[in-house]
């Protein structure tokens, strides 16, 4: 370097260069990371492009044609996305009305032991089956409730009673679906709960016991309250979430019988594409289904601003 | 745990807590009695399988369907595979993870709120499966572990929590660490690292499960059944009764149920077997800081 005086300008660039210097190491950390998002995440935003062409494989990104909007107007026209919205909607409010009630229960129930040895037990037992992948679940279900060998039905058969086809017939795919979630994630469910309830004051309970008060009295005016904004917060995000109906669950109880009922976004999607072809339709379903997901999320975001809690994004 | 010295003598046992053990002890029944009849049957013999009566216990323990099992090479390869899908994946997302994390949580750092908000956005909208698909194809990563790596190498959920946990550490111990002459590096490695322990033993726990669990990735994306995990295999023979219909070989009969049984058996070992060991970490409320965000 020589020893020259340096205009002004140049001053200002060298110090610039001497501050960005000293975060090159944390730059080079970023480059996997950075080059993860781009592709993986932002490349496929750009091949929802591939909706509004007639895209083949054989022809590829840059040989097939641009269609505008033909897929959607079919899309819009057709009764299927009726149907998926109707599954969805319909496995979404079953989730909400039958499960989600229950970690909250639960996380009550657990809340009121006292025994601790007991209390560490049903803990973790109620967790296990969060760690249990949905091929290990469906494949117990499909021989407890076989309708020839499985256990269940041999049960009920002992005591006389003929078990329904609960694997086969429609009109049980979705409570099936909904009891494979209470099974799986109720337990795991009561950890925030139990999070938020452990922070609760432990003078308002010997107040309360001064005053009298009886257990369920104390529950009603006391852990109630204490997780009443969790409960508004995790009853939020689930509607945020409305259009995820759980993809890896649903395809491995989906047959050909409980199609009309079972089929949802992701299941037709992967069908369409993949099975028969469709690229470009198919990911106008896909598409239609993201952007609602994103107006849900955050639509449910702003509602949990407005009830004063932090929000996710 | 709340003010039971004090009052001690209020807590004695009530019909309402006999009323809350009652109930959870028939829910954690429930909970648990699948996990067990699945173990007890599958060491069942062929005579209770083929058998119209339901039977908690076996009759007698038969393990005619491990044996089998073991001596079927598919077994182990799948077992194999799943686990090197398993490892190598963790670290991928770990590393990664990691990686992405420490330098935005700097809040000094130029770009960072560009980067998080290229982030973030990809929380709320994504391509979806088939632009995602024709992402990997055309790298040409069908076929290859590598699609079931890297598309979901970074979860921007884990890597936001833990970008907001190394931030709530105590900026002197960075500055400290600087003024010492560390490195960004040694930074990262001696110090942020240990500091996070936690949060870091948690995610790893979440990303290798997430590994062992999954199966769609696999059925998308490789077409050679000699390399696919075990949940593949098993989703295979179960619903499509490929692969095992009744097996009469040399070991003699044994029912298709009681060969579904010990693969899931087999499928789920691992996270039994690691279970125990960091269950206590949630139970101990780690987890729920991450849960909570």
């Amino acid at each position: 370097m020589k020893p020259t005086a340096p205009p002004l300008a140049a001053e200002r660039k060298r110090k610039r260069w001497a501050k960005f210097k000293t975060f090159i190491p944390l730059y080079l950390m970023l480059i996997p990371g950075i080059l993860y998002f781009v592709i993986f995440r932002y490349l496929p935003m750009a091949g929802v492009s591939i909706s509004f062409m007639d895209y083949y494989p054989f022809l590829g990104f840059t040989g097939s044609k641009w269609v505008g909007l033909k897929h959607f107007e079919r899309l819009f026209s057709e009764p299927l996305l009726w149907q998926l919205l109707r599954n969805t909607i319909i496995l979404a409010l079953y989730n909400i009305v039958l499960f989600f009630p229950l970690p909250i229960l639960l996380a009550l129930l657990i809340n009121e032991v006292r025994a601790q040895k007991f209390k560490n037990t049903v803990q973790s037992i109620l967790y296990l089956p969060h760690f249990i992948s949905w091929v290990v679940v469906a494949g117990i279900c499909y021989n407890l409730f076989s309708p020839t060998a499985g256990a269940v039905t041999k049960l009920l058969a002992g005591f006389g009673v003929t078990a329904p086809n609960v694997l086969g017939e429609a009109e049980w795919f979705r409570t099936l679906i909904t009891g494979q979630v209470i099974w799986k994630e109720s337990g795991w469910g009561t950890i925030i709960f139990l999070a938020a309830l452990a922070g609760v004051d432990v003078n308002l309970y010997e107040a309360a016991d001064l005053d009298g008060a009886t257990r369920l009295q104390k529950i009603w005016h006391i852990t109630l309250p204490a997780i009443r904004s969790t409960i508004i917060i995790m009853l939020i995000l689930r509607l945020g979430s409305f259009m995820d109906s759980g993809f890896e669950q649903i395809y491995l109880m989906l047959n050909s019988t409980n199609r009309s009922v079972g089929e949802v976004f992701d299941t037709y999607v992967y069908t369409a594409a993949l099975i028969n072809g469709q690229f470009s339709y198919s990911t106008a379903v896909g598409l239609f289904k993201s952007v609602i997901n994103m107006v849900l999320v955050l639509g449910a975001n702003r509602i949990a601003k407005g009830f004063g809690e932090e929000g996710v994004y | 745990m709340r003010a039971q010295q004090g009052v001690s003598r209020l807590h004695r046992i009530t019909a309402f807590d006999c009323v809350v053990i009652l109930i959870l002890s028939l829910v954690t029944l429930i909970c648990i009695i699948p996990i067990l009849y699945v173990i007890t049957a599958s060491v069942a013999p062929a005579q209770d399988a083929t058998a119209s009566n339901f039977r908690l216990l076996p009759s007698y323990i038969d393990w005619t369907a491990y044996q089998y099992l073991i001596s079927s090479e598919t077994l182990f390869r799948s077992i194999g595979v799943s686990l090197f899908i398993t490892v190598v994946g963790t670290v991928i997302n770990m590393v990664l993870t990691v990686l992405t994390a420490f330098p935005l949580s700097r809040k000094t750092l130029p770009g960072r709120r560009f980067l998080n908000l290229m982030i973030v956005f990809t929380m709320l909208f994504n391509g979806g499966m088939i632009p995602t698909y024709l992402v990997v194809s055309g790298l040409g990563m069908l076929n290859t572990y590598w699609a079931l790596w890297l598309p979901g190498a970074i979860s921007a959920f884990n890597m936001i929590i833990l970008r907001n946990s190394i931030q709530g550490l105590p900026e002197e111990l960075i500055d400290a660490a600087k003024m010492d002459g560390c490195g960004e590096w040694r930074t990262l490695s001696t110090i942020v690292l240990p500091l996070t322990k936690a949060s870091l033993a948690t995610f790893t726990l979440f990303y290798a499960v997430a590994h062992w669990n999954s199966y769609f990735s696999a059925i998308l994306y490789i077409k050679n059944t000699d390399m696919w995990p075990i949940q593949v295999w098993l989703r295979q023979i179960v619903m499509e009764a490929g692969g095992f219909g009744d097996t009469i070989n040399d070991i003699g009969y044994i029912p298709p149920q009681s060969i579904q049984y010990a693969v899931i058996v087999f499928a789920t070992l691992p996270i039994l077997l690691v279970y125990p060991f960091v269950q206590r970490y949630f139970t101990k409320g780690i987890l729920v800081g991450s849960v909570k965000g």
